[in-house]
């Protein structure tokens, strides 16, 4: 049995001889590193270029592209195109976050708050119904930041179908705009959302539904002020 | 200390181990259907892309700049990482890194650990390490599963069982998922992959990760992924294990855009592949209650220390050069010995083990250039093939045969007369090999080069002979 003592002595001698070999390789290039990143070239696109509509647009042929379905409503009707959504599916109720608006939710299906439901659980709903962070219309990517509105990251992995409610606000069109939006949320879990799971491990070929939600449904809500 | 990569220092030469793989008609028909399909979905979604040349061109300079400051980027990595609950480890080479990892998990007495998929453990043994000490590993990844059911070797970094067909898999899947049934369509056996790795997600407490990206500035570590397996490992289990190489790390958060647009496009040609994670230490509430990243080198400082071949530590991982070469895509994976394969395998593995090992490796290539140009991050792979190459002759490495050669070429080649005559010499010299402008079967020490290939003939009148002759007849 190693003694602790000696296990951290091995450790540490770890660490000064990878930075002792490091050192011996680069140099001490120090005291320039901050101005060296500075100059470093950027210069692909960073901004927008497309108007409004052109960009939701971009967003909602991504979204199909994945073969997500995407309802557009107004704020006002998030309640009734859930109703809508969930007829489609056939589905009888959603597990929510414990934050999710309550107006949000349609009478005559049954959603069960997350107050720590175990893993087994989830994995017996029907799906799952979340707001987003952002997201992002080049690559049809939905951002979740795990807040009390979107959830823990269990809640929106397990379930076999995903309902996303995102703002037309809340989608930036480049995937510069959208890091630089995470960046502001930078410590706390972050996942990205394009389309729902698939693997391309057989013969290269891109097939939909492996352990992630195989099914994401997308509501694009326009709200009030954009009227 | 004993870098190890993979199985690569006992491997069989390059020549030896292409020629069996060249007479498997079925492998080669699975790696040229895949590679064909792939290189044209990356080709489609990186012609949209009209500032592609200047994402790569920041790629590169990112990475360049990350290694001039290896340092400083991995200290920062660490205090960041451990500030914000995560546990930082240090290892030296593969045996280092096993050590951690099994002693983490025998503290917490795991008998079985799930897996995202990650090169690096291939690269250390680390499933082999577990097994030995009592730890059950289990693949997650779609690719990695069939690898691991079919106790076969991993063929391509993004998609390691891509020498495997979809009749090949649900054979696999049947016998080793005591399956009754099962139909072949690839949606079949992704289902079944679903149905036999569920339970373990919901039950096993501990996995062990890669990392595509480790932010200095934030700590935060990032897994690309497209499955949700690597979703399901970082979130779900209590105590996850994430195997990093030294130079993953990159400054600040913000450089993510520049390789979230790189990497997908290059690796499975998706505009966006369908997962990435971002976590940073531990959260109270959502995912492990225990995180610890172990820092790899085995052999990195070796290939850092090299000037001329640095970047070939920029390399993301995405395989592109893989799928884009010629050589790769007559052989497969398998004949590259090491779990890096392909033109990157080719510069990688020889210079982790400090040019000891894998020494046929930097002559596994035509020197085309197919594998920079689609190279996201700019690596010059053909330049560092040849500078590995004439590192290899300076330590007197080369096959004597090529020696011999080289000696005679620069004779012939190094005068216009010489030259000349040499081939006026083959032509005559090649006339009972020829056979319509080709020839199929070279003799004695030049055999190995028509060996898997025709050549053509050197043809009866050569370009310097028809300038010479056209100038004569129009004076």
């Amino acid at each position: 049995m190693v003694g602790k003592a000696s296990k951290i002595k091995a450790m540490s001698d770890a660490r000064a001889e990878i930075f002792e070999k490091i050192r011996r390789s680069t140099g001490s290039a120090g005291g320039l590193r901050e101005a060296e990143y500075e100059m470093i070239p950027r210069e692909y696109r960073q901004s927008p270029t497309l108007d409004v509509q052109t960009r939701l647009n971009l967003f909602v042929d991504r979204l199909h592209d994945y073969g997500a379905s995407v309802h557009r409503c107004r704020e006002t009707a998030i309640r009734e195109t859930i109703a809508q959504a969930l007829l489609e599916r056939g589905k009888r109720g959603l597990l929510i976050p414990d934050n999710l608006p309550h107006e949000w939710l349609p009478d005559s299906f049954t959603f069960q708050r997350d107050k720590g439901l175990s893993f087994h659980e989830i994995d017996q709903s029907e799906g799952v119904l979340t707001g987003c962070a952002i997201a992002i219309a080049a690559t049809g990517t939905i951002v979740l930041r795990h807040s009390p509105g979107e959830g823990r990251r269990a809640l929106t992995l397990i379930p076999d179908y995903h309902l996303c409610v995102v703002f037309e606000y809340q989608v930036v069109e480049t995937v510069a705009e959208g890091i630089r939006e995470m960046e502001k949320l930078k410590t706390v879990p972050i996942t990205t959302v394009s389309g729902p799971s698939a693997t391309s491990d057989i013969e290269m070929t891109r097939i939909k539904g492996v352990h992630g939600p195989r099914i994401l449904d997308v509501i694009l809500a326009r709200p009030l002020t954009a009227e | 200390m004993s870098v190890r990569v993979g199985e690569a220092a006992q491997a069989p030469d390059f020549p030896a181990a292409a020629k069996d793989l060249l007479a498997n008609a079925q492998l080669r028909k699975n790696v040229r259907h895949a590679t064909d399909v792939i290189t044209n979905k990356r080709a489609k979604v990186v012609v949209e892309m009209s500032d592609w040349q200047a994402l790569r061109e920041s790629g590169h300079r990112i990475k360049e700049h990350v290694l001039r400051h290896l340092d400083y980027y991995l200290d920062q990595f660490e205090a960041a990482c451990t500030a914000a609950g995560g546990r930082v480890h240090w290892a030296r080479d593969a045996d280092e890194a096993n050590r951690i990892i099994v002693e983490i998990l025998h503290t917490h007495k795991a008998s079985e650990v799930i897996k995202v998929k990650t090169m690096t453990s291939d690269e250390i043994g680390l499933n082999a390490a577990l097994e030995s000490a009592g730890i059950q590993p289990q693949e997650t990844d779609l690719a990695d599963l069939i690898v691991q059911l079919g106790n076969d070797k991993p063929s391509h970094i993004v998609v390691p069982a891509l020498h495997r067909n979809k009749t090949e898999i649900r054979r696999l899947f049947l016998e080793k998922m005591n399956l009754s049934e099962l139909g072949d369509r690839p949606e079949d056996l992704a289902e079944a992959a679903r149905r036999y790795l569920r339970e373990k997600f919901l039950r096993v407490k501990f996995a062990i990760s890669g990392a595509n990206f480790a932010i200095a500035e934030t700590g935060s570590v990032c897994v690309v992924e497209s499955e949700g397996n690597g979703r399901m490992c970082v979130s779900l289990p209590e105590v996850l294990i994430t195997l990093v190489g030294i130079e993953k790390v990159i400054p600040k958060f913000q450089d993510l855009e520049v390789f979230l647009q790189l990497l997908p496009r290059s690796a499975t040609g998706e505009r966006m592949n369908p997962y990435n994670s971002i976590w940073t230490g531990l959260t109270p509430g959502d995912g492990p209650r225990e995180f610890h990243v172990v820092l790899l080198d085995n052999g990195r400082t070796n290939v850092l220390a090299d000037e001329h071949s640095r970047e070939t530590l920029d390399c993301i991982r995405c395989g592109a050069c893989l799928n884009a070469c010629p050589v790769y895509r007559q052989t497969g994976g398998l004949a590259y010995g090491s779990v890096y394969a392909g033109p990157i395998g080719a510069i990688l593995t020889p210079q982790l083990q400090s040019m000891e090992h894998s020494q046929s490796l930097p002559y596994a290539s035509s020197l085309c250039g197919a594998c920079y140009e689609v190279c996201p991050v700019k690596i010059n792979i053909p330049e560092i093939l040849i500078h590995l190459r004439s590192k290899l002759v300076q330590n007197g490495d080369p096959p004597i045969s090529e020696r011999l050669a080289m000696k005679g070429a620069s004779f012939a080649l190094s005068n216009s007369h010489r030259f000349s005559a040499a081939q006026k010499l083959a032509r005559i010299g090649q006339k009972p090999f020829e056979r319509n402008g080709t020839i199929r079967k070279l003799p004695g020490t030049l055999a190995g080069w028509t060996e898997s290939r025709d050549l053509p003939a050197i043809p009866a009148e050569s370009f310097r002979e028809w300038w010479a002759r056209r100038q004569k007849s129009k004076l």
